[in-house]
């Protein structure tokens, strides 16, 4: 798909009359889905596709188009040549815009990561046995993405990945869940083994008698995971600086009042690991590491090129809908084996579900408990609790009530798959709160 | 395009039971104004088949972007080995029983095609409108959006079911956002994009839009100076705008008989209802009756067979509150032994179809809305959703709405802002205390319902009129 991409690109930006910008943007997958249910397959099967995105801009005015490409040159050009002319008929009826940013060559790119992953015939028999004897439900999705992006200033860049990843809950016959993600590029069928039988010796923990929690306000652990539920929520109506300026963000606060979070809380964009590409869909590189919260002051927010225009800001080359797509939570110095004598009496939450604001100007998030969440008392776990809302703010989650940050930084893969497979993750350790409130 | 669907069928060499080919060319075009000026002009076509195949018992399959008669012969093969490989762990061994043969067409009612409204003129009342919603400086950012969506489906199978629908479906929304000092509020024309339905561009009529422009506006403005939701346990008005909300989280899912069967464990979540509640349960009140209705005229989610070929039919979910029927298509209802209804669909031609809603409705009583408001001695009333999350069993939720009313000794009163309610969904149902007649009854859907692995976001429909809830929880912002 690279070369035909390649190839429309050249031959279209060739043909683009006196006074059109484009800029061409591909995102497609090669992907495996078995869907399980209680260890058996539910659903099976393979999708391919990909998606060409057009970005047109002539005469102060500009408008998008997309297109599914089968993978055929000829017919694909053929389609592209459509879509570019129906966006030509369109686009001289729209009003001017003036916050166009004109596509630039700021430097080209290409990256592709091959794995030793398992073909599409290896797949069930390396997966199903070793589920055997449990509840297991979840989805296995492989195979490769690919990104690319060009543009008639003449610039390129390129990114494909191949990945796998069993997104899992066991059960227990009290219904109660542990979940897992065994997730990577090169598979290890010993590795895999492991995690699922140490997954089953999780579940056994669910055993203990489960305890009912009242509403009030808990001093908390929450896991890696359940930190990464929270900063997901900083990508919707939150760091976005359009958002921001609209009055649509849970951030406001901190940038008109004042507002600060703890200095034990720190958060960056970070790239490094190369495994998202730094080119956003208009071609843009992000900074390798840009510092979004630096110890508790909002150093930065995401700031797309259209963004700079209309405000007049700085640009650091987000993404149009100004999203994390790298973010990393600095460590603190909190030991894993010291975390249980730390907590003491409280909650610890490995997972949340099903987030959202609940007051987004004033940072409040609601949302429950999920999976292996205890009560712990003394420093021994006492059991499982019920499921619990909450519904409590950032500014006391990661302000005030934030006592103590992990050493542990763990990956939490994406695994959703809206719009495709995606990339990335979110890199974060687990936290201390003095209090989180719990309210049904 | 039957035709050439007909011809890519008769290629396909596999020895499977059953093949099916679904065929999905969706034009999606979104016009988006923000503060008077162009955002987005936006055209995206996905045109792909998914191929199917039953083999000793399992579905497998192919989503292709590869529509010739070359690539859906490979796509075929790959679909055959996907499913052959499964069969031997298959969660339940199926026959073409759960395809039933369907043949017929439907088609979105509405009066003007999009051909006759440029996308100059559709800007240029959105810009129109976007005037009229900044009502004064207090209004800080403005939204005027349109998306419509032309779908056109083609189903064939080899035991005999070929039939096409072709969907014309718009989504309209206002948004203004005021600020004064620290105060910060939103107001949308139903919130979650909640006018949404099948209908052509007579949708666009300008004065309605202006007129809709401006009362959003104006609320929006108000909304920066009322006092904060109070706090307390009272009751509860709905619109029909949070009513979608609630019908769709505390009915909708929890009815999806995959859900109940385990499906979506790891992701969306269980329910608190089981199979064998069906018949059993006491779900709400007397009052209460849910319909499963994807024949309603205009409503979002309507259509003629769901993406199995099961035809499309009107029925009570829960009638008189007793629980009757679960949401589940062929392969559910085959499965579980409880009746369903033609839910069985995918997103696009690139996912597989499970259990999913589809037009689900609040059926009409006998109260005014002003016999409901003057019921109420301490209350709240609320429209418009904007905040929502609701437990994996569908017990426990909490929606927040934008625009509330205080509702003192039976009349409507102060405007209050950040009205929120919390409760659990069995009990919340059963203190359903007056439902509204027709003249409250109001028709909205919304296109982001997410749910499934890999993941799909569908589009539903819910109608229902006002209703009054007793005794819930009700409080206010940070």
């Amino acid at each position: 798909m690279e070369q035909i991409f390649n190839k429309i690109s050249d031959r279209l930006y060739s043909n683009l009359k006196t006074g059109e910008h484009l800029t061409l943007s591909l995102d497609g997958e090669n992907s495996q889905f078995i869907r399980v249910n209680n260890a058996k397959i539910r659903q099976t099967g393979l999708v391919n596709n990909a998606d060409l995105a057009f970005d047109l801009i002539y005469n102060n005015r500009n408008c998008q188009g997309q297109i599914t490409l089968s993978g055929d040159y000829d017919n694909d050009y053929k389609r592209a040549v459509e879509e570019l002319n129906c966006l030509r008929a369109e686009i001289v009826q729209l009003p001017e815009d003036p916050f166009i940013v004109l596509p630039e060559n700021t430097g080209s790119s290409r990256a592709s990561k091959s794995a030793n992953g398992l073909k599409t015939d290896q797949t069930v028999d390396s997966l199903l046995p070793i589920m055997a004897g449990v509840d297991l439900v979840g989805i296995w999705s492989s195979g490769r993405i690919f990104s690319g992006s060009s543009n008639s200033a003449g610039q390129k860049h390129w990114f494909d990945t191949e990945t796998y990843s069993l997104d899992f809950s066991l059960v227990n016959k009290d219904h109660k869940m542990v979940k897992g993600t065994f997730a990577g590029s090169d598979w290890n069928q010993s590795k895999y083994e492991a995690y699922i039988k140490d997954a089953k010796i999780k579940l056994e923990l669910m055993n203990k008698k489960p305890v009912k929690m009242k509403p009030g306000k808990y001093r908390t652990w929450f896991e890696s995971k359940a930190v990464s539920n929270f900063l997901s929520m900083f990508s919707y109506q939150g760091l976005s600086e359009a958002n921001i300026r609209q009055g649509n963000s849970a951030f406001i606060k901190m940038r008109n009042e004042g507002k600060k979070l703890s200095s034990l809380f720190s958060l960056n964009e970070d790239f490094r690991s190369g495994l998202v590409p730094r080119f956003n869909e208009r071609g843009e590189i992000a900074p390798e590491v840009l510092s979004i919260i630096e110890k508790g002051n909002l150093a930065n927010t995401m700031v797309s090129s259209r963004t700079a225009k209309e405000y007049k800001v700085k640009s650091n080359n987000a993404s149009g809908d100004e999203v994390l797509r790298a973010p990393q939570m600095a460590i603190g110095s909190l030991a894993d084996e010291n975390v249980l004598k730390k907590l003491g009496t409280g909650l610890f939450i490995s997972n949340l579900h099903y987030l959202n604001w609940s007051d987004n100007i004033g940072g409040r998030i609601t949302g429950l408990t999920r999976y292996a969440c205890f009560w712990v008392e003394n420093g021994e776990i006492v059991g499982p609790i019920e499921t619990m809302r909450f519904d409590d703010t950032i500014y006391n989650l990661f302000g005030d009530k934030l006592e103590a940050v992990g050493d542990n930084i763990k990956i939490n893969p994406e695994v959703e798959t809206y719009f495709g497979r995606q990339y990335g993750n979110i890199t974060c350790p687990g936290m201390l709160v003095k209090s989180f409130e719990l309210t049904l | 395009m039957t035709q050439q669907l007909h011809n890519l069928l008769n290629a396909v060499d596999v020895p499977a039971d059953w093949i099916g080919l679904r065929e999905v060319d969706e034009r999606t075009t979104v016009r988006f104004i923000r503060d008077g000026h162009p955002q987005s002009n936006t055209r995206v076509k996905t045109h792909g088949i998914m191929v199917e195949v039953l083999v000793d018992g399992q579905f497998g399959y192919v989503g292709t972007n590869d529509i010739s008669e070359k690539g859906i012969q490979v796509a075929a093969k790959k679909a055959y080995q996907q499913a052959k490989l499964a069969a031997k762990y298959a969660i339940h061994a199926f026959t073409d029983e759960a395809r039933p043969k369907a043949i017929g067409e439907y088609k979105s009612p509405y009066k003007k095609t999009f051909d006759e409204s440029s996308p100059g003129t559709l800007n240029e009342l959105m810009v129109k409108a976007s005037k009229v919603l900044k009502i004064s400086d207090k209004v800080i950012s403005t939204n005027a959006f349109a998306q419509i969506v032309d779908s056109k489906h083609r189903f064939i199978s080899l035991n005999g079911s070929d039939f096409s629908q072709d969907f014309l479906m718009v989504t309209f929304d206002l948004v203004a956002t005021a600020q004064n000092g620290t105060n910060i509020n939103t107001r949308s024309a139903g919130g979650l994009r909640g006018l949404s339905r099948q209908i052509g561009a007579e949708l666009f009529d300008e004065q309605w839009i202006l007129r809709k422009a401006k009362e959003i506006g104006e609320q929006a403005v108000e909304l920066t100076t009322a006092e904060e939701c109070p706090t307390g346990t009272m009751d509860l008005v709905l619109a029909p705008d949070q009513m979608m909300l609630q019908i769709h989280e505390s009915v909708g899912h929890a009815l999806e008989i995959d859900r109940i069967l385990g499906d979506e464990r790891n992701y969306a979540g269980w329910s608190f209802v089981k199979l064998d509640d069906f018949g059993k349960l006491q779900y709400g009140s007397k009052l209460m009756n849910a319909t499963y209705d994807p024949t309603y005229t205009g409503q979002f989610a309507s259509f003629g067979f769901d993406d199995g070929g099961l035809k499309a039919d009107k029925e009570y979910l829960i009638k008189e509150g007793l629980l009757m029927r679960g949401l589940g298509g062929k392969e559910s209802q085959i499965r579980s032994g409880v009746p369903g209804v033609a839910n069985f669909r995918a997103s696009s031609w690139n996912r597989a179809p499970i259990d999913r809603m589809g037009n689900i409705n609040l059926e009409p009583g006998d109260s005014t809305f002003d016999e409901i408001i003057s019921s109420v001695k301490k209350g709240v009333y609320m429209e418009s959703n904007r905040s929502w999350s609701i437990d994996d069993y569908r017990n426990k939720f909490q929606f927040g709405c934008e625009y509330g009313k205080l509702i003192e000794n039976g009349k409507l009163t102060k405007t209050v802002r950040n009205p929120n309610y919390r409760a659990i969904s069995n009990p919340f149902w059963k203190s359903l205390a007056m439902i509204g007649n027709h003249d409250t009854f109001k028709m909205y859907g919304t296109p982001y319902c997410g749910k499934g692995e890999p993941n799909q976001t569908i589009r539903v429909g819910h109608a229902s009129p006002v209703c009054l809830f007793k005794d819930v929880a009700i409080f206010g912002g940070a």
